[in-house]
């Protein structure tokens, strides 16, 4: 096994990267993927409750770079998924505890074992989003269609560019498809328009994403809702299958709807 | 009932569109590192240079920035006034 190492960024927060970096692990470890990912918001750690295994940790991030213990020690094992697994990130650190050559070993370490090592990034453009673009092979960027994260993803995109880690390709989170159609929400046409990259995942805005957190337990370990079929789509683009873009913007008036179900069941 | 009002008093633009043009122009002021202010100072020094050669309208000259795909460009518009010594 030779883990392709994705690192989730954004650029601003909120925007969805714990919850698109969860999904993803969850849709790909589904795919019968051997995958670990990793907390990089050192300090502000979020990936262990996101993914409903906050009670299970011993050690963290930074007890692996400090040789505190084996880097076996401090992954969790999600029980859902024999092939998941969480290194969480320290909650009494800072982003300094851990350097970008750190990054690099520890995922060097895992690449053997595993086909998938998943980095949720920090907001921001300061050091945690240097340890986590450091071992990256792919950055998948998370955008909202909203002015100020597309502002923000843009400037990561050109980081991501001049580091050579590049050309990242863009998740577009919590497409909401009645304000698109009012013409109130930017289009994934027009995002892709502005920021000229590849996009890999459209995820519609979904009440099951909070419910899934207030759960611990993310909308990809179900089948029946939308964003979590969305991210069911993206693992798979991201393991090469041509997936068509859910049509979430389209018309969803009536004739549309039943044009739609004699065209294709389902997405 | 929005809809019937934007209707009747004429079409407001969608702040979908709004924007997406105001993104256009901070994207490429980011790109470039190019303040909107330097980019009048640049348009000034622009206006005094080709003065120098040619009769302009200050007034009329606009340059701007434009993004297509990956390629920026600048592009100058400067209409050249049409002075009464051509006809003779």
């Amino acid at each position: 096994m030779n883990a392709k190492v994705v690192t989730i960024s954004s650029g601003k927060g909120g925007v969805g990267k714990t919850t698109t970096s969860a999904n993803l692990a969850v849709a790909l470890a589904q795919e019968n993927q051997k995958v670990v990912c990793i907390d990089g918001d050192i300090g502000l750690r979020n990936l262990d409750v996101i993914l409903g295994l906050e009670n299970r940790i011993v050690y963290d991030l930074v007890d692996v770079v400090e040789g505190r213990c084996r880097i076996r020690q401090a992954m969790i094992r999600d029980k859902r998924l024999p092939e998941l697994f969480l290194i969480p990130a320290a909650q009494t650190r800072d982003k300094s505890a851990v350097s970008p050559s750190d990054m690099i070993r520890l995922c060097e370490e895992l690449k053997d074992e595993m086909d998938w090592i998943i980095i949720d990034s920090p907001a921001g453009i300061e050091r945690g989003f240097r340890n986590a673009l450091a071992p990256a092979d792919l950055v998948l960027v998370v955008t909202n269609p909203e002015v100020s994260s597309v502002r923000d993803a843009d400037r990561i995109i050109g980081l991501v560019e001049a580091e050579e880690k590049g050309p990242a390709q863009l998740i577009l989170n919590r497409v909401n498809p009645a304000l698109t159609k009012r013409g109130d929400m930017l289009s994934t046409d027009d995002v892709l328009e502005l920021l000229a990259i590849k996009l890999i995942g459209v995820i519609p805005e979904d009440e099951s994403v909070i419910v899934a957190s207030n759960r611990g337990q993310p909308v990809s370990f179900a089948n029946n809702s939308k964003a979590g079929q969305a991210f069911h789509n993206t693992a798979k683009r991201m393991l090469g299958e041509e997936v068509p873009f859910m049509d979430i913007e389209a018309n969803n008036g009536f004739i549309n709807k039943l044009a739609k179900m004699m065209k294709f069941r389902g997405d | 009932m929005d809809n019937f009002l934007e209707k009747l008093f004429g079409k407001e633009k969608k702040s979908a569109n709004t924007a997406k043009e105001r993104l256009k122009l901070v994207l490429i002021h980011d790109r470039t590192d190019i303040t909107p202010g330097q980019l009048e100072s640049l348009k000034n020094e622009i206006i005094d240079v080709i003065s120098k050669y040619i009769h302009i309208e200050p007034n009329k000259v606009k340059i701007n920035m434009t993004q297509e795909g990956k390629e920026h460009r600048l592009i100058a518009d400067i209409p050249i006034s049409s002075t009464p010594n051509r006809r003779k």
